[in-house]
């Protein structure tokens, strides 16, 4: 397995002092058009896309292509329903031949992998269509099954005309008898609806596609509380007038994101998969890349996969900073404020300066900056095995400093590699420890415990597990169990004892 | 707005592109007609058809119109489409669409208040005016078009209305969204412009502060457009934000 780090990426990794550097997009051979949500099939991620084919992935991080799909036309969804994956796509229209007449279909199987038995797909059925003629050209399909009442809403059209949303029959697959579509937005396509807290929201897209490193697709955003509309964005303006809040747009290396799909993780983490029309650090082809969704005030954001740098690592529980368990070592100097300084709580040197609200001495020294504390200053106080941590008050100081980094060749997850997380300036690397603690080893070996998952939580906060913890299989992560101690203990996404901010050292 | 790039072309780009090679290839053929359905399948009956201009247009009558609720104008003279092959959207850059849409096509283009069934002859095209209703917020130019047998894509359109403000109005604005590139004018000053490959939004881009003469007030706009749809939506906002409604839109000759 190769580990992909496009040359400019790396650059900006290491030669930007930026808090947050871009990751690439996925690792391996990512290459897809239109892609449908991500599903999940016999221990593997699958996508699949325009044309017939499609991509699998054992971990979410590297994707080969491999994914099978018959009938052809364009951009496929999938979702699982009980024991089924129903598959719907399009065939026809979008301006194929310069005709708007199109067909949806559906069509179902019990597993997704070519190399199952159970791969075998049944009963294809049409769902919807466009004669040509009407201002509605039936392509990009795309399932909601509503958590709240089980009903089955298919979404599709594109540019040429309306967006509209029909009702199957989740046990068949099928047109539910007598249904109508209802016209939801125009001026989109590449649909996705997503029901959560109360409210529908209706994704799609916006801009040009196809057009390479000039696409200016972007992901766009409506909401209603009805799933039949009407879908309004932030401004109040509906999608059926051409609203649409901003979802992801262009950044970096990546232009023209569209075909935006839900992948919902649990314990609060969803992401989003989409493909980039150009990604400018592989000659500009169109790649599948997956992002964490973080919500604010009741609207998705696509946020940005995590990729290392230097860090506080500061709980969103205490506020205080993951550190070394060893000696604090005072700064040298002068203490105080004020004008001549002097009052502080025991932390002036003694005689160093008037009493307050005294005027400064003529003969006071200049003001000048005091030298930070390095890391050989402190190096040789601490201890060469393994060191236990704690959680304190951030004080700038070389046992307070991680350096995070995208581990090659060690595997990943959904839109990640594994992170290694090391003092800064050293090899001391975070490690699970048996128990379900939390320790530093004096070296990375690559080991599964040295090896942590990174993902963004919707809030913006970030959660952090290991890979694997010592003779235990509990699904753990860093949490502080009180205000200053770390442990590894079960993500609970209602409380901040899990929750972790980076921020810059 | 789709936008069928001629030039843009990968394995994985299928959907689109494809529409592409089958432009190119009416082109190739010497003509910039591509009317949906041309290229495809010619056994589809909706193709077969009588075209009309209904659902999406009704006559203008003599009796006045007000804007809808939320200000939206829907009473226009529109040209029948002028052929202006573009075989992609990706030229609409400003300079370019500013050159088109300021070139004389036809007599007194800048001044003209026409009459429903007025011609006017642009090359060897005769153009017919059409006073018209349309029965959405926005006006479908590509239905206008399509409904009158007429060239779809690779088309400029022109759009004049008169509206009548019962006072005077000032630090007003104009806004428009079109599906195209566009620019608009008001009693002869250029006021809004939209360049670019666009889809279209309400309110997508707004005028300066201007005022609204009390009496008649006329509106003058060109849209370009290259493959795909196109359309235009307009109103006037006040200097709050909220839509101007108390207008009358009337295209009766005797009011000209």
């Amino acid at each position: 397995m190769k580990f992909y780090i496009p040359v400019a990426a790396f650059l900006l990794t290491s030669a930007i002092p930026a808090l947050f550097a871009q990751a690439p997009a996925l690792n391996g051979e990512p290459y897809i058009h239109d892609p449908s949500t991500v599903a999940f099939s016999d221990g593997k991620y699958f996508v699949f896309g325009t044309g017939g084919g499609g991509l699998i992935s054992e971990d979410g991080w590297t994707w080969h292509s491999g994914a099978q799909r018959p009938g052809g036309g364009v951009a496929p969804d999938v979702i699982k329903i009980g024991d089924r994956y129903y598959m719907t796509y399009a065939r026809g229209g979008g301006g194929l031949s310069g005709g708007h007449a199109s067909n949806v279909y559906v069509m179902w199987t019990k597993s997704l992998d070519p190399a199952s038995p159970e791969f075998k797909f049944n009963d294809e059925t049409l769902v919807a269509s466009s004669d040509g003629v009407e201002d509605c050209d039936a392509i990009d399909p795309s399932f909601l099954l509503d958590p709240t009442t089980g009903r089955l809403w298919l979404s599709y059209g594109t540019y040429f005309g309306y967006i509209r949303i029909v009702e199957l029959d989740p046990k068949t697959g099928k047109r539910v008898a007598g249904n109508k579509p209802v016209d939801v937005a125009i001026d989109m396509e590449a649909t996705d609806l997503v029901a959560r807290d109360g409210w529908y929201y209706l994704l799609g897209t916006h801009g040009t596609c196809c057009d390479g490193a000039n696409s200016t697709y972007n992901i766009r955003v409506g909401r209603s509380r009805n799933v039949l509309g009407p879908y309004m964005d932030h401004m109040g303006i509906p999608l059926l007038k051409g609203g649409g809040k901003l979802v992801v747009a262009a950044s970096g290396r990546f232009v023209g994101p569209g075909h935006f799909g839900r992948l919902d993780l649990g314990d609060g983490v969803e992401k989003f998969s989409m493909h980039y029309e150009a990604d400018l650090d592989r000659s500009g082809r169109s790649v599948l890349d997956i992002r964490p969704v973080l919500w604010k005030d009741g609207w998705p954001v696509g946020g940005d996969n995590f990729w290392g740098g230097d860090f506080e690592i500061q709980s969103e529980r205490s506020g205080f900073a993951l550190e070394l368990a060893v000696d604090f070592v005072r700064l040298p100097g002068r203490g105080g404020f004020g004008a001549g300084g002097g009052r502080g709580r025991g932390t002036a040197v003694p005689g160093a300066g008037p009493p307050a609200g005294t005027p400064a001495a003529p003969s006071a020294p200049a003001v000048q900056a005091v030298q930070g504390q390095r890391l050989y200053d402190v190096l040789h106080g601490w201890p060469t095995g393994t060191i236990d941590l704690r959680i304190g008050d951030y004080m700038m100081r070389p046992h307070q400093k991680w350096t995070i980094t995208p581990v090659p060749n060690a595997g990943g997850y959904p839109g990640s590699p594994y992170f290694k997380i090391q003092i800064a300036e050293t090899d001391r690397t975070l490690a699970a420890a048996e128990g379900n603690e939390v320790v530093t080893v004096p070296t990375f070996t690559g080991a599964p415990e040295q090896l942590w998952r990174i993902d963004q939580l919707t809030d913006g906060a970030y959660r952090i597990i290991p890979k694997a913890v010592p003779n235990s299989a509990d699904p753990v992560a860093l949490s502080a169990v009180g205000a200053s101690t770390p442990t590894l203990a079960r993500f609970d996404p209602k409380s901040d004892k899990g929750r972790w901010t980076f921020r810059k050292p | 707005m789709a936008v069928y790039n001629a030039f843009a072309y990968s394995e994985v780009n299928m959907k689109r592109t494809l529409v592409l090679r089958a432009l190119t290839a009416i082109w190739a053929a010497g003509n910039c007609l591509a009317q949906p359905g041309a290229a495809g399948p010619s056994a589809n009956p909706s193709e077969s058809r009588p075209r009309t201009l209904s659902p999406y247009f009704t006559p203008a009558t003599s009796a006045p119109k007000q804007p809808d609720a939320d200000g939206f104008i829907q009473r226009w003279l529109l040209l029948e489409p002028i052929d202006k092959p573009n075989r992609t959207n990706t030229v609409f850059t400003d300079t370019y669409v500013r050159n088109a849409l300021n070139s004389q096509y036809f007599p007194n283009q800048f001044s003209l208040i026409p009459h429903n069934g007025d011609k006017v002859k642009v090359g060897e095209q005769e153009l017919v005016w059409h006073a018209l209703d349309s029965t959405g917020f926005n006006v479908k130019l590509f239905r206008f078009a399509y409904g009158l047998n007429k060239t779809t894509y690779g088309v400029i359109f022109w759009a004049v209305t008169v509206i009548d403000s019962p006072r005077e109005i000032q630090n007003a604005r104009m806004t428009v969204g079109v599906n195209g590139a566009a620019m608009w004018w008001l009693n002869g000053k250029e006021v809004v412009d939209l360049f670019g490959d666009r889809r279209m939004k309400m309110d997508d881009c707004v005028s300066k502060r201007l005022t609204l003469n009390k009496g008649r007030n006329v509106i003058r706009g060109a849209v370009i457009n290259g493959p795909g749809l196109s359309d235009f939506c307009l109103r006037f906002i006040d200097e709050n934000g909220a839509p101007i409604k108390d207008l009358s839109i009337s295209l009766d000759p005797a009011a000209n």
